[in-house]
C-alpha cells in the first residue's frame, strides 16, 4: 500500500493517500472544529469551520485530501480568528436565541461558540424573517435556527433514500425545503423517519412537544446505521 | 401660574417610569400622571412561535418573577392540550409558586420598601436602601435576606436554576422532586416561619395604629384576586373574585378562562402601560386593585391557621377591608406567612415526589387561558394557536397593569397632600415614590418593558413649560 507523510501541527504522520486532512487529524487525536461534517455522511465543506492552514492557504479539512509532504496547521491565531468570524456570521445570518431554544444546552452551534470563545457577534445581524413550519404531525422546522449545514439533506438522501430535503434559492435567500417547497406535512416523499431531526446540529429541526432546553439529539445513530449497512 | 412637577426616575422598582404633577394657577395639584415609558412588544413577536416555547419565551419578560410567567403560560398551554396535569405536577407547580411568593415578597419588603419606613421617610436617600438597613439593623436584614434565599432555593431545587427555570412545560413539569430536596425544604421551613412571624410582629408594633398606615393615603377601590370555591385565599387555581371597598362581593367567582367578559384594557397616549378595568363599571370608574392587598381584601379567609389569625387581626386593625396603600406591605407579610404554611402542607403530601409529572398531548383546543396569582397580582396569559401549535395571537394582562389606575390615583392623592401652593419638598418625592413602590410595580413586566427604571418629577406650569425637575440618581 502506498504510504505518504504529512505534517500536522509539527507532527509527522504516515498515512495513506486519498484520505481527508480531517480524517487523519481525528485519527491522531488532533481536534478540528466541525459543524456540517458528520461521520457516515458525505462531506461537502458547507460550513467552513474546519478550515486549516496549508502553507498559507486556508482549505476545508473535511474535503481536502492529504498529499505527500503536506504541511498543515490547525490552530494558528489566524485560523482561529477566521473560524470565529465564520461562526459570528452564522449567528448573524439567523435568529439564534439560545435562551428559549428547545436545543439550549444540546446544540452543536452553541458548543462551538463556547469552544471558539465567541463572546459576542461583531458583525451586524441580518434578522431574516422566517415562518415556522409545524405542519408535520411529529416534527417541525424553524429556519431561524438553520445554519444550512445540509446534514438533513444528506441524511435524507444518502441514508434514508427519500430525498425529501433539498436546498432552494441561493446566497442569503438559501433555505432548506421539503419536496418542491411544500409544507413539510404535505411532503409526499417524507417517511417520517426522523433522521433529519437527529442530525440537525441546532434547534432548527426538532420533535414537536419538546419544550425549552429539552431537545437532545443522537446524530451518532447515522454513523452506526451507515457502518452496519457497509459492513453488514 | 399653573405648573407641572415631574419625578424622574422612580427608583427601587422594576422598570422605567416618570411622574408628572400638574399644578393649577394657585400652585395646588390639579392632576398627576404616572408614565411608564418603555415598550417591549411580547404580544407581537411571540406570534409565529410554537406553543411549546411559550413558557420559556414569556419567562424572559421578567427576571424577578419569571416563575409567574412560566406557570401562567404552562397553564394556558395545558388548556390548549386539553389535559388534566398529574397530581404531582399540580403540587409541584403550587410549591414553586409559593416559593416565588416568598422570595418576591421578601425582596419587595426587606430590600426595596422597608428602608423607607424602617429607616424613616425623610432619611438620607444615600443610605435609605437595603445597605442602610443592614447597617441599622443587621439581624433583621440578615433574616430577611435568608427568607428570600429560602424562596429562591425552592425554585432552584425544583427547576434547576433560580431565574428562568425551564421547568413547567405544557402538560406538567419536566423534573420530579427528589427526597433529598424535599428534606432540605422541610429542614429550613421553621426558620422561614419564625422570620416571617418576627417581621409581622415588628410591623404591627410599629404600624399597628391606623394613623401610622395612612402615610401613603387611603382611598376606596374594588379588589380582585383568585379565591377557592369556598372563598379561601388562593394563588394557583380557583376563580376570580371581585369585592368592593367594603368587602361586598361584586363578582363571587368568575371563570378565569372568561376573564375578558369582565376585564378589558383602555389605552392612554401618555403611557405604554394599559389600563385594565372592570367592564360593568366602565373606564376609568372600574378601578380595582390586585396583588397582596387585593387578594387579602378579596378573600373570605385563609385555609391555613396562622395566616387566618393574622387576617382576622388585620381586619380588626383596619376596620374591615383596607384601602390604605401602605397596607400592601402588611398584606405582603401575611401572604409570606400563608405561603410558608402552604409549603409545609405541600411537602407533607407524599404524592409530591411522584415521578408521574407530565401529560403528553397534541393540539386539541385552539385557544387557552392561564390565570394565576403572581406576587404582584393576577396574571393572565391568553393564547390562540393554529392546528399545528403555532401562536396566532396572544393577550397578556400582567399584574402591575391591573393596578395602573390605582397607582395613578395614589400618586395624585399623595401629591395633593404634600404639595400646597407650589411648595415641593424632598419628603413629597419620597412619599410619591413610596406610594408607587407599595404596589411593588414591575414595569418591565407590565408593558413587557426593557431596562432599569429612573423616576423624575417634573413641574409644569399652566403654559405647559417645565418649571422644575426633581431627579436624583440614587440607584
Amino acid at each position: 500500500m502506498e504510504r505518504i507523510t504529512v505534517k500536522i501541527d509539527g507532527r509527522e504522520i504516515v498515512t495513506s493517500p486519498g484520505r481527508t486532512i480531517l480524517e487523519v487529524a481525528v485519527e491522531h487525536g488532533i481536534r478540528i472544529p466541525t459543524l456540517c461534517h458528520l461521520e457516515g455522511l458525505s462531506d461537502v465543506g458547507a460550513c467552513r469551520l474546519c478550515i486549516v492552514d496549508v502553507r498559507g492557504q486556508l482549505v476545508t479539512s473535511c474535503t481536502t485530501r492529504v498529499a505527500d509532504k503536506m504541511e498543515v496547521l490547525t490552530g494558528t491565531d489566524a485560523v482561529r480568528a477566521y473560524r470565529r468570524t465564520i461562526l459570528e456570521l452564522l449567528f448573524a445570518e439567523g435568529n439564534h436565541v439560545c435562551a428559549f431554544c428547545v436545543s439550549n444546552g444540546g446544540c452543536e452551534l452553541q458548543d462551538l461558540a463556547c469552544e471558539l470563545e465567541m463572546h459576542s457577534v461583531t458583525v451586524p445581524y441580518a434578522y431574516p424573517r422566517h415562518r415556522v413550519d409545524a405542519t408535520h404531525p411529529r416534527f417541525l422546522i424553524d429556519r431561524d435556527r438553520c445554519v444550512l449545514c445540509g446534514r438533513c439533506v444528506r441524511a435524507c438522501g444518502e441514508v434514508e433514500g427519500a430525498r425529501t430535503w433539498n436546498f432552494a434559492e441561493r446566497g442569503s435567500q438559501a433555505r432548506v425545503i421539503t419536496d418542491l417547497d411544500v409544507d413539510w406535512g404535505t411532503a409526499a416523499s417524507c417517511t417520517s423517519c426522523g433522521k433529519c431531526v437527529e442530525v440537525c446540529p441546532t434547534g432548527a429541526i426538532v420533535r414537536k412537544g419538546e419544550s425549552n432546553g429539552e431537545m437532545r439529539k443522537k446524530p451518532e445513530v447515522i454513523t452506526r446505521l451507515k457502518e452496519r449497512r457497509t459492513h453488514g | 401660574m399653573e405648573r407641572q412637577i415631574h419625578i424622574e426616575p422612580v427608583t427601587r422598582i422594576e422598570g422605567h417610569g416618570k411622574i408628572t404633577v400638574f399644578l393649577d394657577a394657585k400652585g395646588d395639584v390639579r392632576d398627576a400622571q404616572f408614565h411608564v415609558t418603555e415598550l417591549r412588544g411580547f404580544e407581537q413577536f411571540c406570534v409565529g412561535r410554537t406553543l411549546w416555547e411559550m413558557p420559556g419565551l414569556t419567562a424572559r419578560i421578567c427576571g424577578i418573577c419569571p416563575v409567574s410567567h412560566i406557570l401562567a403560560s404552562a397553564k394556558a398551554c395545558d388548556a390548549i392540550l386539553a389535559v388534566q396535569i398529574p397530581p404531582a405536577a399540580t403540587l409541584l407547580r403550587r410549591l414553586m409558586n409559593a416559593g416565588q411568593l416568598v422570595q418576591s415578597h421578601a425582596l419587595s419588603y426587606f430590600y426595596l420598601s422597608a428602608p423607607d419606613f424602617l429607616l424613616g421617610w425623610d432619611s438620607d436617600p444615600a443610605t435609605r436602601n437595603v445597605i442602610g438597613l443592614v447597617a441599622a439593623d443587621p439581624v433583621l436584614a440578615r433574616k430577611g435576606i435568608r427568607l428570600r434565599a429560602f424562596g429562591q432555593e425552592i425554585i432552584d431545587r425544583l427547576g434547576g436554576k433560580r431565574i428562568h427555570p425551564g421547568w413547567a412545560v405544557p402538560g406538567g413539569v419536566n423534573q420530579a422532586l427528589p427526597e433529598t430536596d424535599r428534606a432540605w425544604m422541610l429542614e429550613r421551613l421553621p426558620e422561614a416561619l419564625a422570620t416571617t412571624q418576627e417581621a409581622l410582629a415588628l410591623f404591627k408594633s410599629t404600624f399597628g395604629d391606623v394613623e401610622d398606615r395612612d402615610v401613603l393615603t387611603d382611598f376606596p377601590s374594588m379588589y380582585m384576586g383568585l379565591v377557592r370555591p369556598d372563598g379561601a385565599w388562593e394563588h394557583y387555581a380557583g376563580v376570580l373574585r371581585i369585592v368592593d371597598s367594603k368587602g361586598k362581593v361584586v363578582e363571587p367567582g368568575y371563570d378565569p378562562a372568561r376573564y375578558y367578559e369582565i376585564i378589558q384594557e383602555a389605552s392612554e397616549p401618555w403611557t405604554y402601560l394599559k389600563f385594565p378595568h372592570y367592564v360593568p363599571k366602565g373606564y376609568p370608574k372600574g378601578m380595582y386593585r390586585v396583588g397582596p392587598l387585593g387578594r387579602v381584601n378579596a378573600c373570605d379567609h385563609f385555609a391555613t391557621p396562622l395566616a387566618q389569625a393574622e387576617l382576622e387581626e388585620f381586619r380588626e386593625r383596619s376596620g374591615g377591608r383596607s384601602g390604605r396603600v401602605f397596607d400592601y406591605h402588611y398584606a405582603r407579610l401575611i401572604e409570606i406567612l400563608a405561603s410558608v404554611e402552604e409549603i409545609g402542607e405541600l411537602l407533607a403530601d407524599d404524592r409530591i415526589t411522584s415521578t408521574e409529572i407530565r401529560a403528553q398531548a397534541g393540539i386539541n383546543v385552539r385557544e387557552g387561558v392561564g390565570v394565576h396569582e403572581a406576587p404582584r397580582g393576577t396574571l393572565i396569559h391568553h393564547y390562540w394557536v393554529d392546528g399545528n401549535g403555532v401562536i396566532e395571537k396572544l393577550n397578556l394582562i400582567v399584574s402591575t397593569g391591573h393596578n395602573n389606575l390605582a397607582m395613578n390615583r395614589a400618586v395624585r392623592e399623595i401629591a395633593k397632600t404634600y404639595i400646597k401652593k407650589g411648595k415641593v419638598s424632598e419628603g413629597m418625592l419620597n412619599r410619591i415614590e413610596g406610594g408607587i413602590r407599595a404596589y411593588d410595580p414591575c414595569l418591565s413586566c407590565s408593558v413587557h418593558a426593557v431596562g432599569k427604571m429612573p423616576l423624575a418629577v417634573e413641574i409644569v406650569d399652566a403654559q405647559g413649560d417645565v418649571v422644575t425637575t426633581l431627579a436624583r440618581d440614587d440607584r
